[in-house]
């Protein structure tokens, strides 16, 4: 997938991931896409629920040996 | 839509409990809500200049598992409870206990309390200071970071009676 900026929010644990993609997404424009690699698996959930808070698009979560990589879509 | 709000109110002063606040407020703030912490009491040492002051005891504590955040897999694995009796006779326990925790945030990823604190005034959560117990304790205002502000109970309300999420820690 295609994506704009890349955070690596790897080895950080709650609420880090979290505060670092809001960073993150406030240096990227309206519509363009963060892609976000984490090792919390709590934030799995995280993520989903602060894209359905804030309607920034949670555009995929895919998992590969714990490692969790998401691509959120900028409101 | 109205932005929503939360207040937090935070009452202890040890590194443990020094989290929660924290990590709700940056955590709401990220979420976009307005959030006030109003530190009273003991957890006016949140707001202090010097943060080395909070620190974590696991006397009269049964739920702190006391683990060796360094060495083999089965040397970590060991919980070291002792009976409070002995505890309260070691000197410098809570120094270690501190250190030991310390080392344990770190391996797991976990934000420094100065980090968080950070986070939470790059994001602009209100902080308020209770007037009264800054008085009650001795502390001077020179003790406490910058952009504090300072108030009593009618302060809280006012931002409280308006917020979706208020909490007591």
């Amino acid at each position: 997938m295609n994506f704009d900026k890349e955070l690596d929010a790897r080895g950080l644990n709650c609420p880090l991931p979290i505060l670092r993609a809001k960073k993150a997404l406030a240096e990227v424009a309206s519509g363009q896409v963060l892609k976000i690699l984490s090792t919390d698996p709590g934030s799995v959930k995280d993520f989903a629920a602060f894209a359905k808070q804030t309607g920034n698009e949670l555009l995929s979560t895919a998992e590969a040996g714990g490692e969790f990589t998401f691509f959120m879509k900028k409101k | 839509m109205d932005t929503k709000k939360m207040a937090i109110i935070a009452t202890k002063g040890t590194l443990d409990w020094a989290y929660p606040p924290f990590i709700l407020a940056s955590t709401a703030a990220a979420l976009g809500y307005e959030t006030q912490i109003f530190f009273t009491f003991y957890g006016l040492q949140l707001v202090r200049k010097d943060l080395s002051v909070l620190k974590v005891s696991p006397l009269g504590n049964p739920g702190m598992p006391m683990k060796m955040p360094f060495g083999p897999k089965w040397f970590k694995s060991i919980n070291w409870n002792m009976p409070n009796a002995i505890q309260s006779l070691i000197p410098g326990y809570e120094n270690v206990a501190t250190a030991l925790m310390k080392q344990t945030i770190a391996n797991n990823g976990v934000a420094t309390i100065p980090d968080l604190r950070e986070l939470c005034q790059e994001a602009e959560v209100k902080f308020i200071a209770c007037q009264m117990t800054v008085e009650l304790f001795g502390f001077e205002h020179s003790d406490f970071i910058d952009g504090l502000e300072y108030g009593g109970a009618a302060t809280f309300f006012e931002f409280a009676g308006e917020t979706d999420i208020c909490l007591f820690i």
